[in-house]
């Protein structure tokens, strides 16, 4: 098989298994898995600019939160179609991604990692300072009226599994098209070695831009889906919290993989379900396997598999 | 030599602080000639082809490539009218293998197609001897293969003026022997500046040569006319001239 085989394979076995999963697993399994999808689609929009560009935001959570406000708004205070108020979402996580990569990418390396984690903190005051229309901290629930995706209800356990698992397919098939493109090679000569890149012709500064355009309108595109599949936007997805996490689950998985963002997501969720049936202090264990997989595979779990498995893996 | 000017300076200077790393410099570079640019150890060389990729801004002076003026073009938009620049400290991407190294320095000319980027690099690898390694991790070779590989990023580019920042440093004897017949294979089809401190190889490759001392043009000319000439042997031997 050529590599190019290999690696459709193994994303079409995933997709195939995530399939055969809501048939055959009890619901409590089948709601976590369509969380866990729509999280893989924030992680992937985190890992497009940190794994593959090499470029580590610490505020991915503005773009997540663009998205999930962009829907929620303007289907609560502009009573338009979930369709439209999807693309909203995208649009608003979009132009503000490409805001955000204008200014920030006067920076690089460190100030860059605190450049977005201001924003984004900018972002979250936002808001809570219009509190009066974003309920601040509290939030505000979409009702289930309001969530008919084109006529199909994504409030019950078999239509929100198949738009997370719908939106999902499309993402991972796009991002591995995106990560085996010249394009997605040109932002690995990035990562690996910016000079050199500059000194083969390529217009550095451009590709960055577009790598944040890209990872910032896919993370929009995640907590759009995310408020529209689970009924809820509140200002906690704007927090620093939200930032971090997506960091750690690419961490995890693999940064710079296309299979890892689902694997650390899925990983980390089982993790604290698991750990918390027999503490309180489940987050003590979350932290501590964390611990133990950054010393002993700092590369994430589809890193060891690269390296020691399968060094086709994209 | 009624060969045609490739590239030329005028007013040349880079200052850093107080201290003028390049003054002045005007300089003609003849297309299709292996031209030498030598001289002690501080004398602005890798200023010089600094200023003329653009990785470095000059303070003032012009630099014109085939005729246009170059000077406020970022270095990216300068290698993609031709220029390639291999640096004097190894730069490659170590964690790709050397295939793709070569392939992102081909994809930019050659078309998109992958079979005729796969030629293109195969072809490049088999140049500088080195296609048996092409899916090794660049970073896991030999650092006298590393410079073959940075030098065959330079010619995947097909350049139209090669700029070689002290390629044979930190070479074995039989790779630089290696290294100067490379270049002599190159000679015509494609402009060469060696920034060279080995003698041995600027004498074997270059046909005309220039000598920078404390930042200024000291002296140019054909290699018998620079081994002859007074001041640039007091240049590098630190004799006073007899005038």
């Amino acid at each position: 098989m050529t590599v190019a085989r290999k690696i459709n394979a193994l994303h079409f076995g995933i997709l195939l298994f995530l399939l055969i999963c809501f048939f055959t697993l009890p619901a409590y399994h089948v709601g976590a898995l369509s969380r866990i999808m729509v999280l893989a689609i924030y992680a992937i929009g985190l890992n497009i600019l940190f794994g593959y560009t090499g470029l580590l935001s610490l505020g991915h959570a503005m773009f997540f939160a663009a998205g999930m406000y962009g829907l929620g708004l303007s289907i609560k205070f502009l009573g338009v179609s979930v369709v439209l108020a999807f693309g909203i979402g995208i649009l608003s996580a979009a132009v503000l991604s490409a805001l955000v990569g204008l200014l920030a990418l006067r920076t690089a390396g460190v100030s860059f990692m605190i450049v977005t984690l201001m924003f984004a903190q900018t972002v979250y005051l936002v808001v809570l300072y219009f509190g009066e229309f974003t309920r601040g901290d509290e939030g505000f629930v979409l009702q289930q009226a309001e969530r008919m995706l084109a006529g199909f209800d994504v409030t019950t356990e078999a239509g929100r599994y198949f738009v997370a698992f719908g939106a999902f397919s499309i993402c991972l098939i796009g991002f591995s098209a995106l990560v085996q493109s010249s394009f997605g090679k040109r932002l690995v000569a990035i990562r690996e070695n910016e000079e050199r890149a500059r000194m083969l012709g390529y217009d550095v500064w451009r590709y960055k831009l577009l790598a944040v355009i890209i990872s910032g309108t896919v993370s929009g595109a995640a907590g759009a889906l995310y408020a529209l599949l689970f009924g809820y936007v509140g200002a906690t997805f704007a927090s620093v919290q939200y930032s971090i996490l997506p960091l750690l689950w690419v961490l995890l998985g693999g940064a710079g993989t296309t299979i890892g963002p689902l694997i650390g997501v899925a990983f980390m969720f089982y993790l604290i379900d698991a750990s918390s049936a027999y503490t309180s202090a489940y987050m003590l264990i979350a932290g501590l396997a964390l611990v133990v997989l950054t010393m002993f595979a700092p590369r994430g779990i589809a890193g060891i598999l690269r390296t020691k498995v399968s060094p086709w893996l994209p | 030599m009624a060969a045609v000017t490739l590239l030329e300076t005028k007013g040349l200077t880079k200052t850093y602080g107080g201290l003028q790393a390049n003054t002045d410099i005007d300089f003609i570079l003849k297309k299709g000639l292996v031209t030498a640019l030598i001289g002690p150890n501080g004398a602005g060389k890798s200023t010089f082809v600094g200023m003329l990729s653009g990785r470095t801004a000059a303070t003032s002076g012009r630099v014109i490539f085939e005729g246009r003026d170059i000077s406020q073009l970022p270095a990216h938009k300068r290698i993609q009218l031709g220029l390639a620049y291999t640096f004097q400290i190894t730069s490659i991407f170590t964690g790709l293998t050397v295939h793709e190294n070569v392939a992102l320095a081909a994809a930019r000319t050659v078309s998109a197609d992958g079979n005729t980027l796969n030629a293109k690099v195969h072809q490049t690898l088999n140049q500088v001897g080195i296609a048996d390694r092409a899916d090794q991790t660049a970073g896991d070779l030999s650092y006298g293969h590393q410079r073959l590989l940075e030098i065959a990023m330079g010619l995947a580019q097909e350049p139209r003026l090669f700029i070689l920042d002290e390629p044979t440093q930190g070479l074995a004897e039989t790779e630089i022997n290696d290294f100067i017949a490379l270049i002599r294979s190159l000679a015509g089809r494609t402009t060469i500046l060696l920034i060279e401190h080995n003698m041995k190889v600027v004498m074997a490759t270059a046909d005309h040569i220039a000598v920078l001392d404390q930042g200024m043009m000291l002296a140019e000319g054909t290699p018998a006319e620079i081994s002859a000439n007074a001041s640039v042997q007091a240049a590098y031997l630190g004799k006073t001239v007899d005038a």
